[in-house]
């Protein structure tokens, strides 16, 4: 496994833990109530589960799994892959952030805005690797 | 491929498709109303889509294809089959807690279980997430 | 790579992208009024990355690397494959439209609603039993 999917798939075991004890809380809370603020935690929740450990393990899994070329760099130009794992990490901790402290709607927007670039951007160094043996 | 990663993925194929029945029923009823109550449904087939099937088929697959320890050595496998035997526990409380009204306790205790699901999967995957041949 | 995979795989990338920017639509809607049909683009959001991205993708991924269902037939019945793969993206398009177009119960909109829903289902139940007898160990 190349370094990267390592990275991508340990942020998304951390990211898939995080998300599970956010529900754990918000379920606690609604058999029995100790914090009315607990729904706060939905939205970062739902980010959390969605993006930082469904998209992230999914790529994490393409970028090691995917064909590679018979001559180095064999995964190709992989600038768009490590971009694509800092503009998602940082998108979405922008969007919890901004759902759990309640700051200003521009943070949720700046985030989805780095989530999307990170789409695009592994997208642009996933797209030639999807081939079949001839090439 | 293994027998947890053929166990876990013929029951999320169950799952999706009952998920995906839910979600169609639900589907026909909003566009041409046959029952209210379908609504409850909604929980059951996110739980089942979500849990059931991508979360379950996730950790199947890694099952199938992280590198094994030297040996074809899985690693703690009593884990990893306590972590598909509580997913499983968790998403039928979970979803037929919802879907046929039952206390908040049953959801919660299913979300409890689903919690210690993806612990003790990580537990189980974390010392496997490395470059091949190093171990 | 079998071509399906090719096909699965990339439309799943385009969806991944489609569902992010629904996504930004989603927090824009919050900065800015915009003048686009917003209602029902939670769901269609939602749905685009969970059917779309996810579903596409692990179809896409299992019709490739499950094992193979017999020597003669490695990936059990490729043309059901493709039904699947066209099921599954007419009815995620048709139920993201319809829920964008759908204004009242009843109309046009709802009937292809419960269109997609079909559709969908078909889908699901064309790549279980395709994939059934692959779930094998070898």
């Amino acid at each position: 496994m190349p370094p990267l999917s390592i990275w991508f798939v340990r942020s998304a075991l951390v990211h898939l833990m995080l998300g599970f004890t956010f529900g754990a809380l918000m379920l606690g809370n609604k058999g029995a109530p100790f914090d009315a603020r607990m729904w706060q935690l939905r939205p970062a929740h739902m980010e959390l589960l969605l993006v930082g450990w469904l998209i992230q393990l999914a790529m994490g899994v393409a970028f090691w799994i995917a064909p590679r070329w018979w001559e180095p760099p064999r995964r190709g130009n992989v600038t768009g892959a490590y971009a694509a794992f800092g503009l998602l990490n940082g998108g979405l901790w922008l969007v919890i952030l901004g759902s759990l402290f309640r700051l200003p709607p521009g943070w949720t927007f700046v985030g989805r805005v780095l989530e999307a670039a990170a789409a695009g951007a592994f997208l642009w160094h996933l797209w030639p690797r999807i081939v079949g043996r001839e090439g | 491929m293994p027998p947890l990663s053929r166990w876990a993925i013929r029951a999320a194929l169950i799952y999706f498709l009952v998920g995906l029945t839910l979600g169609m029923l639900m589907l026909i009823n909003k566009g041409v109303p046959i029952d209210p109550t379908l609504w409850r449904l909604l929980s059951a087939h996110t739980e089942f889509l979500l849990m059931g099937w991508v979360a379950q088929l996730a950790l199947a697959v890694a099952h199938w294809i992280v590198p094994r320890f030297r040996g074809g050595d899985y690693g703690r496998l009593r884990v990893a089959w306590l972590s598909v035997g509580l997913l499983n526990a968790g998403v039928l409380l979970v979803g037929g807690g919802t879907a046929f009204g039952a206390p908040d306790w049953v959801t919660l205790t299913g979300r409890l279980l689903e919690g210690g699901a993806a612990i003790a999967f990580a537990i189980y995957i974390w010392p496997r997430i490395r470059p091949l041949g190093s171990g | 790579m079998p071509p399906l995979t090719r096909w699965l795989i990339r439309t799943a990338l385009i969806y991944l992208v489609l569902a992010l920017i629904a996504g930004v639509l989603l927090a824009a809607r919050l900065l800015w009024s915009l003048p686009l049909p917003t209602a029902g683009l939670d769901t269609v959001y939602l749905h685009l990355f969970m059917v779309g991205w996810v579903t596409q993708l692990i179809f896409g991924v299992a019709y490739w690397m499950f094992p193979t269902y017999s020597r003669e037939a490695p990936r059990r019945n490729p043309l059901l494959g493709r039904i699947v793969y066209g099921l599954l993206n007419a009815g995620l398009v048709l139920r993201a439209i319809a829920e964008l177009g759908r204004t009242a119960q009843g109309d046009v909109w709802s009937w292809l609603l419960v269109l997609s829903a079909v559709l969908l289902w078909f889908a699901a139940a064309g790549f279980v039993v395709n994939t059934w007898g692959r779930i094998r160990g070898r």
